[in-house]
């Protein structure tokens, strides 16, 4: 095992070259784009075994993958943000098809304003599609997630697609610490394709794309891809263990750090949560019992793990970096809905939309919704969404206005 | 923790120098974070990356908002306020400049009360094109301010960093990354470790609520035409095409056709490059038939117009 500097990006590639990749359709997309250029390098020079093909658009790429896994070779591909929306028609139809294999999703936010940097809003779109949804926070988690990921993916009692997260440049193109597992523990761990019933082959026609005709068919399938998605909460947790005993390194379905005593607790997923856990550490040195809890599995939502997690606790903050026009924060509500009805319930769980587009969150702002939480708990009322905000950045945009205006009467008007 | 910020140009090896500088710290035994931040540019633009190192598991993400160290590659961008530079800095701030003019000078024009050490390694280039190897020098400079960087770390994350580029390449950035970190010696641990926010007595953000607007005012629209001639992008420019006009057939088409960025305007029949924004591309000179475009390194090119009387330049 190898302990070396590594973007995200470039874990992600480990990870796919660790477990055994056949096939990777590919499509670029920044800030996606150096994962496929490190396989395609790999491939080229015979380090890695496998076919690299380009499509010619997500569409195409999700399409191929889908039916390279119904063959019952291994399949990797990776994506971000529009390239995700653009492949969304296909995500439905492959997980449909029961059809395992792992993409890498490079969270970016979605036009339009167009912005190159991170947001769940990309992966959040994808959440009922039938993908299974693992979250990283370092790229650790990254390379490793992989690996699980197709654990996950091929297990019998499960057989979807699986999506790893990553957030773009905070981990994408960021260089941290990485163990790298030796090539044969990781093939030990992930283990060969087992296809099963898959057999997808030439000159034996199958089809996957059924046409049902009535709701009772229809139902039965989607419904039971619901349980297999639901089944991947258990094969989840026999797989973390395993992994754990192999490689040394947990990574649980929910992560709480420094939970046990908490009387708050902040909740957000993703490698912004890494900056709550400084804040919880700073905020620890001055004696307040606070923690953090950071879901990886979003699908299946790990419910009775997060109601365990959260029972008894005096108030919840829940930092969404996402937002759901004429709702607001996803994450949110699935927590809330999770939570609703239970006695041990904590009374608070107060709602923060923070780091759309990249947008920095500091550890003064995690200390600042901290004390609103412990506020709003004492007067035993639940806050207002608020989305983070400052007045500075207000008055930033307001002179860009300005300066729209004038254009429009020097520029624009003139020409009409 | 350390925090570290490099400032310099697309192509003048930040990045590379950030990865050089967490590679040394990360052979140290330091937990390391480098990376880069740019966006859809290209080379010339202003870009920074960053590295943070401790001894500890790094929770901290993003950019640094607060440095404990600037080194600034192509002292051209400390004017040029969406390079970002001085953002954040404060007293405690290191600013290490690549410049020919001296310290007392930068004190003055920055009005800065902090430490300025100045690293001369554009002393003596007027290409810029040549300042990538000012990467390399960036790093090993920073190593030594460092002061917890043994030469040996810093020539080992060279040779990681830069092999795959081939041993001359490696041998000249070492050159460089050596010749700077010895330079500095003077000034070893000269970088002082930032301190942790701290929980009690912070200050609060000015949160607001954000109102609602008309979407007339509150769409992303662009309302007018041709804004973006207002951005300057011959501000990324190393090189400056410099046509001769004693040699120019006066065949417009050709230059004008090939420039990517439509930068070379047709007046009285005769090619005229817009140096508000040529980003220095140099296709114009490849593709001109009688060869009257020559590459001139930007630097000079501005000396040279400064001391010219106004109407000789077309």
């Amino acid at each position: 095992m190898k302990r070396t500097l590594l973007t995200g990006n470039g874990a992600a590639a480990w990870g796919a070259r660790l477990a055994g990749v056949d096939y990777v359709p590919a499509f670029p997309i920044t800030p996606q784009t150096e994962i496929i250029e490190t396989l395609a390098n790999w491939i080229d020079t015979g380090e890695m075994p496998g076919r690299l093909v380009t499509m010619e658009s997500e569409h195409s790429m999700i399409t191929a993958a889908g039916g390279a896994a119904a063959t019952g070779v291994r399949v990797f591909s990776a994506t971000s943000s529009q390239g995700l929306l653009y492949a969304m028609e296909m995500l439905y139809s492959v997980s449909g098809w029961r059809a395992p294999f792992v993409l890498v999703n490079v969270s970016r936010g979605l036009s339009a304003p167009i912005t190159l940097e991170p947001d769940h809003n990309d992966i959040l779109a994808a959440r009922d599609s039938g993908f299974l949804q693992i979250h990283c926070a370092s790229c650790q988690e990254v390379l490793d997630s992989t690996l699980m990921a197709y654990r996950l993916a091929e297990d019998e009692r499960v057989r979807l697609p699986v999506i790893v997260n990553l957030d773009g440049f905070y981990l994408s193109f960021t260089r941290e610490p990485v163990q790298i597992p030796d090539s044969s523990a990781a093939r030990q761990f992930v283990g060969p394709f087992d296809a099963e019933n898959i057999r997808f082959r030439a000159s034996a026609p199958e089809s996957q794309a059924v046409a049902v005709l009535g709701g009772g068919p229809y139902s039965y399938f989607r419904y039971e891809t619901h349980l297999a998605a639901m089944n991947g909460l258990a094969v989840y947790d026999e797989i973390a263990d395993e992994f754990s005993d192999l490689f040394g390194r947990r990574h649980d379905m929910v992560e709480a750090y420094r939970a046990d005593d908490a009387e708050y607790l902040f909740v957000m997923m993703g490698s912004f949560a890494n900056k709550a856990r400084e804040a919880v550490d700073r905020m620890r040195d001055e004696d307040w019992a606070i923690g953090l809890i950071r879901p990886r599995l979003l699908r299946p939502l790990p419910s009775s793990r997060l109601q365990q997690l959260l029972a008894g606790r005096r108030g919840v903050a829940v930092i969404d970096q996402n937002l759901s026009m004429g709702m607001g924060g996803v994450l949110h509500s699935e927590l809330a809905a999770a939570l609703y009805g239970r006695s041990d319930a904590p009374p608070v769980v107060a709602s923060f939309i923070g780091g759309l587009g990249g947008r920095d969150i500091t550890t003064e702002e995690f200390f600042e919704m901290a004390k609103s939480l412990r506020r709003a708990v004492d007067k035993g009322r639940t806050p207002p969404p608020r989305l983070l905000y400052t007045e500075s950045e207000l008055r930033e945009v307001r002179q860009l206005q300005a300066i729209a205006q004038v254009e429009r009467q020097h520029l624009g008007e003139a020409d009409e | 923790m350390y925090r570290i910020r490099f400032h310099g140009r697309g192509g003048q090896g930040m990045k590379t120098a950030s990865r050089i500088l967490g590679t040394a710290f990360f052979l140290e035994g330091y937990e390391v974070q480098d990376a880069p931040r740019y966006g859809a540019e290209r080379r010339g633009a202003p870009i920074f990356a960053y590295v943070r190192a401790d001894h500890s598991l790094i929770n901290e993400r993003g950019i640094i908002r607060y440095p404990d160290l600037v080194v600034v590659a192509d002292d051209s961008l400390v004017a040029i306020p969406a390079a970002g530079v001085l953002s954040g800095i404060t007293d405690h701030t290191l600013l290490l400049i690549n410049s020919a003019d001296d310290e007392a000078v930068w004190q003055e024009r920055l009005n800065y009360r902090g430490t300025i050490l100045i690293l001369p390694v554009a002393a003596g280039i007027v290409d810029r094109s040549e300042l990538p190897y000012a990467g390399a020098a960036c790093a090993g400079a920073a190593a030594r301010l460092s002061g917890v960087i043994a030469q040996e770390a810093l020539e080992q994350a060279v040779k990681d960093e830069l092999a795959e580029l081939g041993p001359e390449v490696v041998a000249s950035n070492l050159a460089n990354a050596l010749a700077a970190f010895n330079t500095m010696a003077p000034h070893a641990g000269r970088v002082e470790e930032g301190a942790l926010v701290s929980a009690a007595g912070y200050r609060p953000p000015e949160w607001i609520e954000l109102p609602f607007d008309d979407a007339r005012i509150s769409s992303p629209t662009i309302h007018a035409t041709a804004t973006s001639v207002m951005v300057k992008t011959g501000l990324w420019r190393t090189q400056r095409p410099v046509i001769d006009y004693d040699r120019c057939k006066g065949c417009w088409w050709v230059c004008s056709s090939y420039c990517p960025d439509g930068a070379i305007n047709v007046v009285d029949a005769r090619p005229v490059v817009d140096y508000d924004h040529c980003k220095g591309c140099m296709v114009c000179v490849a593709q001109c038939p009688p060869h009257a475009i020559e590459a001139v390194a930007e630097q000079q090119a501005r000396e040279e117009e400064a001391g010219l009387p106004a109407e000789e330049t077309p």
